[in-house]
């Protein structure tokens, strides 16, 4: 796993020496690259660290050299800390400035650019969420460099597998650019606890860029329930629940006796059976949990995008043809109206 | 009040509800014989472009833009007959890249330089782009075009209301939405919650074909689109086996308990 660090020197000379290849890389690079070194880009909200974001981190450990923590926001010092201890992490960097809470990318972006260019960072991993999708394709053009979107893994330090076309297709690809710019799918770059690690506390620039967007407020779904994105199970509902009442009567309490997530369909979410954000798919969210239940999805393409990566699937259908069930590792032809609250109710008994 | 002047990027892409085959030499995914069509992301860019006019919005013109082969004419009439009002085409024959560089399509920073030329030849002062395209999935080319003009960017937008020259954006973020305000010009990435587009008419489909639509190459424009990334190999994923049924709950649970699950 570590090795390709060790290849780099060689394959820097390599490259150096191919004349008909992609862009050059100048030398003043070169030192850059034999000290391979990453930037995470952490999140935080209400000075509390996003666990899931850490997945930019096990990113960093993956490809090898140092990885430094970047957080920036108010009451910054308290996150900064906290990630200190957040093992593989040598160093974070942290900017104390409110205007970097809501993480709009209008300045957020000029930030980063300005720390990545002061710390000579060879990579730059965030995380594949709304904050790292937003942020770091404007970071990217800052820097006159392709983002790699998405990665779920690493094959050497300028190679990299990504899924496309809704995950039917695996893309593996290298790139030249000296700064490398990629977010990471977090269910495939699982984090640790945020502990064991002894982590250098510095101070980063802050090139103070007006931000010409103003931030108006927010709605977020509440929920006491493990988030989707990194819950160890989920449940799903779909089309099949035919109503909003039947999918708040019916996949609540499975949720609650398992202790898992709800997630939901296209067609379910489009219906009005529930809240957009709790869409699984290929514009939705991305999940691969230890155990992924659904009941009255079919399985489209689009939806399988989000979920296919889960340990082990189980559906209820009551059409035995739907393609859910060429997944499915338990698949169970029946009525869902009478077959959920009878899974539900045995699930309790345990 | 300043007029809206509107850009709309759209892609021909391999349509959604096709499942896509990696070709033998795994290179790329199949696309000979395959059925195209527009990114659904970038009907709705369309949709909301449209409904801006009929929402009495002060809309100068309605500018369809796409760099692709031949074909993506198509697919520029189709963005006609749904309201846009003419249409800027860059040819770019896959396999042949005007740099000489690597076959292959262009890639969101390439796309971006070219829209950043486009927008400023054209004045235009709102691009609105789907969120992404569902071949490469990349979620890029709008955040880059913002970055590129340092303007202010709307991602994932699923409410977009325009009030002289401020712009308000509900936009889906992880766990809700959230709600952004800024000034012209803007970038503004669609969601799919925007809008449900519309059904391009057979009269506005004939319609569509008297609007105009200009060709124009790389060359014009004097864009650096080398390609970035070489793709070093295209596969087919790991396939799932599909584990077979049970015939009730009790199996079910049986099974989940065998495989760990539970």
């Amino acid at each position: 796993m570590f090795s390709a660090a060790r290849h780099t020197a060689l394959r820097q000379a390599r490259t150096c020496l191919r004349t008909s290849g992609p862009p050059a890389i100048t030398s003043q690079y070169a030192t850059a690259y034999r000290l391979l070194s990453t930037l995470a880009v952490l999140e935080q909200r209400e000075s509390k660290l996003n666990m899931s974001s850490l997945a930019a981190v096990t990113a960093g450990m993956k490809l090898g050299g140092s990885v430094t923590g970047f957080v920036a926001g108010s009451n910054i010092k308290a996150v900064a800390e906290e990630a200190a201890k957040v093992e593989g992490l040598e160093k974070v960097i942290y900017v104390e400035n409110g205007a970097y809470d809501k993480g709009l990318p209008e300045n957020y972006a000029p930030l980063l650019v300005e720390n990545i260019k002061k710390g000579g960072f060879t990579h730059v991993f965030a995380g594949h969420s709304a904050f790292g999708k937003n942020l770091m394709p404007r970071v990217a053009a800052m820097l006159d460099t392709q983002q790699i979107s998405d990665i779920t893994g690493i094959e050497s330090e300028d190679t990299f597998v990504r899924p496309i076309y809704a995950g039917n297709a695996i893309l593996t690809v290298q790139i030249a650019d000296p700064i490398k710019i990629i977010t990471v799918r977090g269910t495939a770059f699982a984090s640790g606890e945020a502990q064991g690690g002894s982590a250098s506390v510095e101070e980063g620039v802050d090139p103070k860029v007006e931000c010409p967007t103003e931030w108006v407020s927010e709605d977020l779904a509440k929920s006491d329930r493990p988030d989707l994105a990194t819950a160890s199970k989920v449940v799903s509902g779909g089309r099949g629940l035919k109503s909003k009442e039947e999918f708040d009567r019916l996949m609540p309490p499975l949720a609650d006796a398992l202790g898992a997530a709800i997630g939901a369909s296209r067609a379910a979410v489009d219906s009005g059976f529930a809240d957009n954000s709790l869409q699984v798919g290929q514009t939705g969210k991305n999940v691969a949990p230890q155990l992924y239940l659904c009941a009255g999805i079919s399985g489209a393409i689009q939806h399988l995008a989000g979920m296919k990566d889960s340990k082990v699937i189980a559906c209820i259908n009551k059409d035995g043809d739907a393609p859910i069930f060429q997944v499915a590792d338990v698949g169970l032809v029946g009525d869902l109206f009478e077959r959920v609250p009878e899974l539900t109710e045995k699930l309790k008994a345990q | 009040m300043s007029g809206l002047r509107i850009l709309v990027p759209v892609k021909r892409v391999i349509d959604y509800a096709v499942k896509p085959r990696v070709n033998k030499a795994q290179t790329a995914v199949e696309t000979n014989g395959v059925k195209h069509s527009m990114n659904p992301f970038d009907e709705l860019s369309i949709e909301e472009a449209v409904r801006m006019r009929e929402r009495k919005l002060p809309v100068e013109d309605i500018l369809v833009f796409s760099a692709g082969p031949a074909k993506a004419q198509d697919i520029l009439r189709t963005a006609m007959a749904m309201g846009a009002d003419r249409g800027i085409h860059v040819v770019v024959e896959p396999g042949k890249d005007p740099q000489g560089g690597e076959k292959g399509d262009l890639e969101p920073l390439g796309v971006a330089k070219l829209l950043q030329k486009v927008v400023q030849e054209e004045k235009r002062n709102m691009v609105i782009l789907g969120k992404q395209s569902i071949d490469d999935d990349a979620m890029q080319t709008g955040q880059m075009l913002a970055g590129l003009l340092n303007w202010p960017q709307a991602c994932s937008a699923s409410k977009v209301e325009v009030d002289g020259e401020n712009v308000t954006v509900t936009r889906e973020v992880d766990g809700g939405v959230e709600t952004l305000r800024a000034k012209l010009p803007i970038i503004i990435t669609t969601d799919l919650r925007l809008h449900e587009p519309r059904y391009a008419s057979l009269p506005n489909i004939m319609k569509a074909k008297k609007k105009p639509l200009v060709k124009k190459t790389m060359e014009d424009y004097g864009v650096d689109s080398a390609r970035r990334l070489r793709t070093v190999k295209v596969q087919e994923p790991a396939p799932r086996q599909g584990g077979g049924k049970v015939e009730d709950v009790d199996g079910m649970i049986a099974k989940l308990k065998d495989l760990g699950a539970l």
